[in-house]
């Protein structure tokens, strides 16, 4: 066991991860130069579109140190706030991480948030200037961060170009003497720690796993604890560049199971294998099942797509377990589903996933928290949409699920993110010079709050200067009501949104005027209204169409604009209709650019 | 039956609203003509296989021609084209080209209709469109155009132009109508893209259009009008029964068309072509026996939805026959309830002949145009 070294990657999109990886792979033979596809972990298409790592995965390298060979496996983690807890066990699964931070740039706050997982975990962490080669390059002040932040020795601060490939020897010389062996006996019964999972539609739900303790063999029946689910281990194997299938999997050993599990629920990251024949007595600590944060719906623009939307959506939750759906009805926009995502951007890349892989043409709602509403009655009832709030007078009080917000930027941007949090209701907790001129801020915020155009905001006033990250910290009460718009008249419950009292007025104000320059003209004046309960606080109105025909056609004209009609027919095909009002895809997602 | 437009591509100046084709030099006017004659000769054939019924000289500015040079075309036509039938012959012309003497030489050249591009009778509209005439201009340019015998005049008209108010509009009617005008266009005007005028208001040196206003004042324009026994008989055309133009009328109907010149269209029922709009280009084309122009397959559905779209703009609207025979063209018949919903609504009007618009909803002919579109998805 003494071969094995299981490590990890910590570092903030762009700060070179995927490439440095790449070198790894490169310099272990693990792939040849012709086989390399830039950024190789990163398969999915959106991954690599978006350059960030949505789902992690891992893969095995041979590396011969000093006439002797080691076995390292790569644990790759996924690079965005909303997926933290997948973060949190990829971590789990090993024994030290490279601290990647672009010796241009600095650290950012997931990294350090990251780092602090790995740190609890007590996992041995080998910092790793990248980019050295770039010409702005601060390998001086990027150091001192790096020591003051996790106490090293200057000395054993690597310098490394993903690009070049200057120091990546020099890594993985560092993993083979810094990282320390797994420990585990592989005698004692299989306890193997779920870290990833992916679906493949030929072999059904692969689970990645660490084993701690005890050996993993094919045939054997194993149970996977949290769900209690038992299963032949039909193949089990190590990951190189392709699963390679083995007899066994022994302590320390990172691999893959398929069982003929088909979906993605089955399988949760966190839980443990274990065997059911001779069990283990102790689960692995830390697993939590993944609760949504931001929910939507999500309805077909064709309400004849709703069969197709609801197979599209079983489909991508094959592959992804932390999407939740069940069916709801909207008085506006017929059947859809109202979705759990785990943040903004996992709801965004669901929304792009349905487009792009599926064909279907989908309007998303305003988005929401979950919401605790108690009720004169003493009963708590979880508010996912805002039309499930019950009327004002049977409510006792509304809780919100707060943060812990976490940003690091320069301080010319101190005073300006300060506003931004203190306007979204943030409260400032902390704040800490990580050096002179850079700054990490913390506030306790509503993620409702965060949830709306939290992030555009944030990258607009410092410039892209800020990283931010967040922790759930349990809910709070706050004066809430809902807000309703009425279009001629008429409420769109899909616009319905659940705000703070103090906000409503601006907030009504401005989505009226937003909708007012979102939603054509029609033959007739249509009121555009927000209330509160029967309370009208805002009004706009979109004046009637007093004409659609343009003046002139004669024979040099007629081409031109029949193909301007036939667009234009295209146009309103894509709009929904509430009433006697059409309204284009944009409306609906109206109120996450206020501004 | 068919209809021949010529275009001249020359302007005395730009006005500041026009994205129409033209140059504002002179130097190449004869090398033009003389493209434009051996177009008409080498569409000889295709001229002669219909019975021209009407002509009409436009542009630019076909006035800026002396008669010499109009001649030429005139000739050109007579000498290749069977004429024999041509009932209605237009000139477009700015009243400051039009000279007792000009008018008579036209008038010999067998043209018995003159388009007159008055745009206003106010002086500050006419500068503001960096026109070439003034208020005084055009109406002696009217009454010399009657005293030399054309009884068969139409002027042109422009509402909406910032500045323009309800009362100066009025006013622009009133004057039209007591100069015994028997056909007016009129056009809204229109902010096209990389013109002048969109250059001007985009740097605020011209406030931007009303549309309130120019919609107000398209009412006017249509009550005034009709008041006065000169009915709308499509959404910008205006005349006194009798009076209504055979060309342009001919366009709404489906008729078949040719155009000659750079920039012009030509329609043959299932082909529409259109000439490169550049002079040089096109001459150069012509003189070396090249392909100068492109040309577009209507397909059943395009012929289908380009009959309602422009039938449904006139006062009599589209022809059930002509309706029957395009949609027998079609892969699969429309579902018929399509029309119906039009017409229970009241904005669709059937009578024997005709499907036409009610006069409120002739205002949104573009929009239930789009609507009986056909598309093979639809079908």
């Amino acid at each position: 066991m003494d071969h094995i070294r299981n490590f990890c990657i910590i570092a903030h999109i762009d700060h070179g991860k995927s490439t440095l990886a790449d070198r790894l792979l490169e310099y272990t033979q693990t792939i040849s130069k012709r086989e390399m596809q830039a950024q190789l972990l990163d398969d999915m298409d959106l991954e690599r579109e978006r350059g960030i790592t949505i789902k992690s995965h891992a893969i095995q390298m041979d590396y011969v140190l000093d006439g002797k060979k080691y076995v390292l496996n790569l644990i790759d983690t996924p690079g965005h706030v909303d997926f933290s807890y997948e973060v949190s066990r990829s971590i789990a699964a090993c024994d030290g991480a490279l601290l990647i931070v672009d010796s241009s740039q600095g650290i950012e706050a997931q990294t350090i948030s990251n780092l602090y997982l790995a740190i609890d975990q007590g996992l041995e962490i080998i910092p790793v200037l990248n980019k050295i080669d770039l010409p702005h390059s601060m390998p001086e002040e990027v150091s001192d961060e790096i020591v003051d932040l996790i106490g090293c020795k200057r000395e054993e601060i690597l310098r490394a170009s993903g690009k070049t490939g200057a120091g990546v020897h020099e890594i993985l010389r560092a993993i083979v003497d810094r990282v320390p062996a797994p420990k585990g006996n592989p005698e004692a019964p299989l306890k193997a720690l779920i870290f990833d999972s992916v679906f493949n539609s030929f072999r059904g739900i692969i689970a990645y796993f660490r084993v701690l303790d005890g050996t993993i063999k094919k045939g054997e029946k194993v149970k996977f604890i949290a769900t209690g689910r038992e299963y032949i281990a039909d193949e089990v194997g190590i990951l190189r560049l392709e699963m390679t299938p083995k007899n066994e999997v022994r302590a320390g050993d990172v691999g893959y199971i398929i069982s003929g599990i088909k979906e993605a629920r089955e399988v949760k990251v966190g839980d443990t294998i274990t065997s059911v024949a001779n069990p283990t007595t102790e689960i692995i600590k830390g697993f939590e099942d993944v609760k949504p944060m931001v929910f939507a719906g999500i309805y077909p623009v064709d309400t004849e797509d709703f069969e197709e939307l609801r197979e599209s959506m079983y489909k991508l939750q094959l592959n992804d377990a932390s999407l939740t759906f069940e069916p709801e009805t909207s008085a506006a926009l017929g059947f859809g589903f109202r979705c759990g995502f785990l943040g903004m951007l996992h709801m965004e890349i669901i929304q792009e996933r349905l487009e792009r892989e599926f064909g279907m043409t989908v309007i998303t709602t305003v988005p929401n928290v979950s919401y605790h509403c108690y009720t004169n009655k003493g009963e708590m009832i979880v508010v996912n949409n805002p039309s499930d709030l019950p009327e004002p007078n049977y409510i006792e009080h509304v809780e919100e699920p707060f943060i812990s917000a976490q940003i690091i930027t320069q301080t010319d941007y101190v005073g300006a993110i300060m506003g931004l949090c203190m306007g979204k209701r943030g409260i400032l907790k902390t704040q800490n010079y990580l050096t002179t001129d850079r700054v990490e801020m913390k506030f306790d915020m509503p993620l409702a709050e965060v949830v709306f155009d939290f992030f555009d905001k944030l990258k607009t006033i410092s410039r892209g200067y800020a990283s931010f990250d967040y922790t759930p910290i349990g809910y709070i009460g706050s004066d809430l009501v809902k807000l309703d718009i009425l279009l001629n008249k008429d409420n769109v419950d899909a616009l319905s949104a659940i705000i703070h009292k103090d906000r409503a007025y601006d907030w009504g104000k401005r989505i009226c005027e937003k909708l007012k320059d979102l939603i054509p003209r029609h033959q007739f004046e249509i009121p555009v209204q927000a209330s509160i309960g029967t309370k009208v606080i805002a009004r706009e109105t979109i004046k009637a169409l007093r004409k659609d025909v343009t003046a002139k056609c004669y024979g040099g004209d007629i081409s031109r604009k029949r193909k301007l009609l036939e667009r234009q027919k295209e146009g309103k095909k894509r709009m929904k209709q509430v009433g006697s009002v059409e309204i284009p895809q944009s409306a609906f997602m109206a109120v996450l650019k206020l501004d | 039956m068919s209809g021949l437009y010529i275009h001249i591509p020359f302007c005395k100046q730009a006005c500041n609203y026009c994205n129409f084709h033209f140059s504002t030099s002179l130097q190449h006017v004869d090398a033009i003509l003389e493209s434009i004659c051996k177009e008409i000769q080498q569409k000889a054939q295709l001229l002669n296989k219909e019975t021209l019924q009407t002509i009409y000289f436009g542009g630019g500015s076909p006035s800026i021609l002396t008669t010499k040079q109009l001649q030429s075309i005139v000739n050109c036509i007579q000498n290749t084209v069977n004429t024999n039938q041509v009932i209605e012959m237009t000139l477009e012309a700015n009243p400051d080209d039009m000279s007792a003497e000009k008018l008579n030489d036209w008038l010999n050249l067998g043209f018995n209709r003159l388009s007159i591009g008055i745009q206003s009778f106010r002086d500050e509209d006419l500068k503001m469109m960096n026109r070439a005439h003034n208020q005084e201009q055009a109406i002696t340019a009217i009454q010399l155009a009657q005293q030399t015998g054309f009884t068969n005049l139409s002027i042109d008209l422009i509402y909406g132009i910032p500045g323009l108010s309800h009362a100066d509009w009025l006013n622009n009617l009133v004057t039209a109508i007591s100069l015994n005008i028997p056909h007016i266009s009129s056009y809204c005007l229109t902010v096209e893209p990389k013109t002048v005028l969109a250059y001007q208001i985009k740097h605020k040196q011209i406030q931007a259009l009303d549309d309130e206003q120019a919609n107000n004042q398209f009412m006017l324009l249509i009550d005034q009008l009709s008041a006065n026994g000169i009915e709308q008989y499509e959404i910008s055309n205006f005349a006194k029964k009798g009076f209504e133009s055979k060309h342009n009328s001919a366009y709404w109907r489906g008729v078949h068309y040719i155009g000659i010149g750079p920039g012009a269209h030509s329609f043959n029922g299932t082909h529409r072509t259109w000439n490169v709009s550049n002079n040089q280009l096109y001459h150069k084309a012509i003189a070396n026996n090249e392909v100068y122009f492109e040309t577009e397959n209507l397909s059943v559905f395009d012929r289908y939805n380009e009959y309602l779209m422009t039938g449904l703009r006139t006062s009599e609207g589209v022809e059930k026959t002509m309706l029957e025979k395009l949609k027998s063209d079609l892969p699969k018949a429309p579902s018929p309830i399509k029309f119906s919903k039009w017409i229970d609504q009241g904005q669709l009007i059937e009578n024997n002949t005709h499907f036409y618009l009610s006069k409120a909803a002739r205002f949104f002919a573009d929009g239930i145009a789009a609507d009986l579109f056909e598309s093979p998805n639809s079908i």
